[in-house]
């Protein structure tokens, strides 16, 4: 897909706004400062490695995880401090696609897409059903109405995922590793699907994913975040150069373009050597 | 490794043992008066609604399914009454008091307790193990991102269902124990057992032998639903943390009952019930 698309035009307000976010877990601390604004209608990828905090990030801003400091701001409401029926209004403006979708298994794909709707909307049954189809056909997947989650495929639940995070129309769809565990031409599938409900729907996207072809194919912007900390946001196309790019000698450029190549030797892998290998040794040993 | 004594070791293991239980009972302390705020809530406010259908599913899961095992275990402990009580009764003569022994132990407490370990394992187990998978997949997040509260949907039905299903299984399991214990007198011990048995059972229990162990029957199904859902909700580390959960449940339930029985059992004792 070679797709120049020109930048979202800017408004002022983000939809998203997180400011210094810092997240402990007992001593470990798994976001270090994180600032981070999301404009309306883009698509902002959060990229990293394993344990670099993209998933906790993502949990911060839909609600589910308390920060130790800093605030997450959603609509511009600060989620830190809203109670649990305020925070439940937010939530029904957003969507979100989890890993392994996340499907309520005790329910066929039907029933769970229509779940949102009969608990949040005074619809009647008829309506309910129409759009459940129609939100099952916006994901290719009317026909699938009536099957089990058991009874369908990773790429499928991932699908139906979707068609239940648009189900109230949000404003937000954020997708946690949207082609994790995906065949190459169902991630492109899904990516494609992405692009699309961001074109239909209007809606502004947050992705976080590790899988750099997918990155690169949807998003508007990027952020990379390493160990805690955002080292770096800006528009896809200077992530790009970065990468066809010449290592820099900065550290800090030479460890995205490690990243964003995939290659084996770099300032990431480095770093993962550096750390006192023989005094692990000597201390096995029983001391220097 | 610290390199402290023996007894240091001891009095810190025994500490964190401590903690960790109170963290526990904190945690279920929770659950319960957040549970019972959506049960007020649903009685008492026109916005919240039971769901019924939930209600109901949990409730044919819990008690219905588990109705054959609870009889049958049941009919094996009157056998076992039976049995035992007669021989220390015949050097008295009175081995026609074996109906009176097997009214007052059943109702009062074989009855309720038996059936309570029963659905520790069928009912417990299970809804720990249902819960936890659905939080490995991810399931309780996607609810709550929805809007829908995990413990109103998902905790209020189960623990509702399990109350009152322990209650109607301990009255089915008190009948159960009866009969067993008659069978065995009619087949094994004689007239002097099986002649008058309802009748001296009758005389022999109050109303007060049948309210107390069912009101324990109703503690004990609280406790089981709420360690289960407890353990349930807090797995961690996907299918190796669900299975820790349902065998934590088990045991965690089986030691709360005969803690709360034995609680019930000093109450109703010093009430002269």
């Amino acid at each position: 897909m070679v797709e120049t698309q020109e930048q979202p035009v800017r408004t002022a307000t983000p939809v998203i706004s997180v400011v210094d976010l810092v997240k402990r877990f007992d001593s470990k601390t798994v976001l270090d400062g994180v600032t981070l604004d999301v404009f309306p209608g883009e698509t902002m990828v959060i990229m990293g490695g394993s344990g670099c905090g993209k998933s906790t990030l993502l949990r911060h801003m839909i609600g589910s995880m308390q920060p130790n400091e800093g605030s997450v701001r959603l609509f511009g409401e600060d989620l830190v401090v809203l109670s649990e029926d305020q925070l439940n209004a937010v939530r029904k403006r957003f969507g979100i696609l989890f890993q392994s979708g996340a499907l309520f298994n005790s329910m066929t794909v039907g029933e769970n897409v229509a779940l949102p709707l009969n608990e949040h909307t005074d619809l009647d049954e008829a309506t309910i059903d129409i759009m459940v189809r129609i939100k099952l056909e916006l994901v290719g997947l009317r026909e699938a109405v009536d099957l089990m989650p058991a009874e369908i495929s990773g790429g499928m639940k991932k699908r139906a995922g979707l068609a239940r995070a648009i189900a109230l129309d949000p404003e937000i769809l954020f997708y946690d590793e949207p082609s994790a565990g995906l065949d190459p031409v169902t991630s492109a599938e899904i990516d494609q699907l992405i692009m699309d409900l961001t074109g239909k729907l209007g809606v502004t996207s947050v992705v976080v994913t590790h899988e750099m072809d997918s990155a690169f194919r949807i998003a508007d912007r990027m952020g990379m975040l390493d160990k805690g900390r955002m080292l770096k946001i800006a528009p896809r196309a200077e992530f790009e150069a970065i990468r066809d790019g010449e290592a820099t000698g900065d550290e800090m450029t030479d460890l995205i373009r490690q990243f964003l190549r995939g290659d084996s030797e770099g300032p990431i892998t480095d770093r993962r050597r550096e750390t006192g290998y023989e005094e692990d040794i000597l201390e096995m040993a029983g001391g220097p | 490794m610290d390199r402290a004594g023996i007894p240091i070791y001891l009095v810190r293991w025994a500490g964190a043992q401590v903690l960790t239980a109170l963290g526990r009972i904190g945690g279920m302390a929770i659950l319960l008066s957040v549970t019972a705020r959506w049960v007020y809530k649903a009685i008492f406010t026109p916005k919240a609604r039971f769901d019924v259908e939930g209600l109901t599913v949990q409730m044919v899961r819990v008690g219905v399914k588990s109705v054959g095992v609870v009889a049958l275990v049941q009919i094996f402990i009157g056998v076992i009454l039976a049995l035992q009580m007669t021989p220390p009764l015949e050097p008295f003569g009175q081995e026609g008091m074996v109906s009176n022994i097997i009214g007052v132990a059943g109702f009062r407490m074989l009855g309720p307790i038996i059936t309570a370990v029963v659905l520790s394992g069928f009912a417990g187990a299970s809804i720990a193990a249902e819960l936890g998978t659905m939080v490995v997949s991810e399931e309780i997040e996607a609810m709550e991102a929805i809007a829908l509260n995990p413990i109103r949907y998902l905790v209020v039905p189960r623990i509702l269902a399990t109350f009152v299903m322990t209650i109607l299984l301990t009255i089915v399991a008190d009948w159960m124990i009866a009969v067993g214990g008659w069978v065995t007198s009619r087949l094994v011990l004689g007239p002097e057992s099986y002649v008058g048995y309802w009748v001296r059972m009758r005389e022999q229990l109050r109303y007060r032998d049948f309210v107390t162990g069912l009101i324990q029957a109703g503690v004990f199904g609280i406790l089981i639903s709420l360690i289960a859902c407890h353990e349930g909700l807090k797995v961690t580390g996907g299918a190796e943390g669900v299975g820790r959960a349902t065998t934590k449940t088990v045991v965690y339930s089986i030691v709360a009952i005969v803690i709360a029985a034995c609680i019930c059992t000093m109450i109703f004792y010093a009430f002269e019930l």
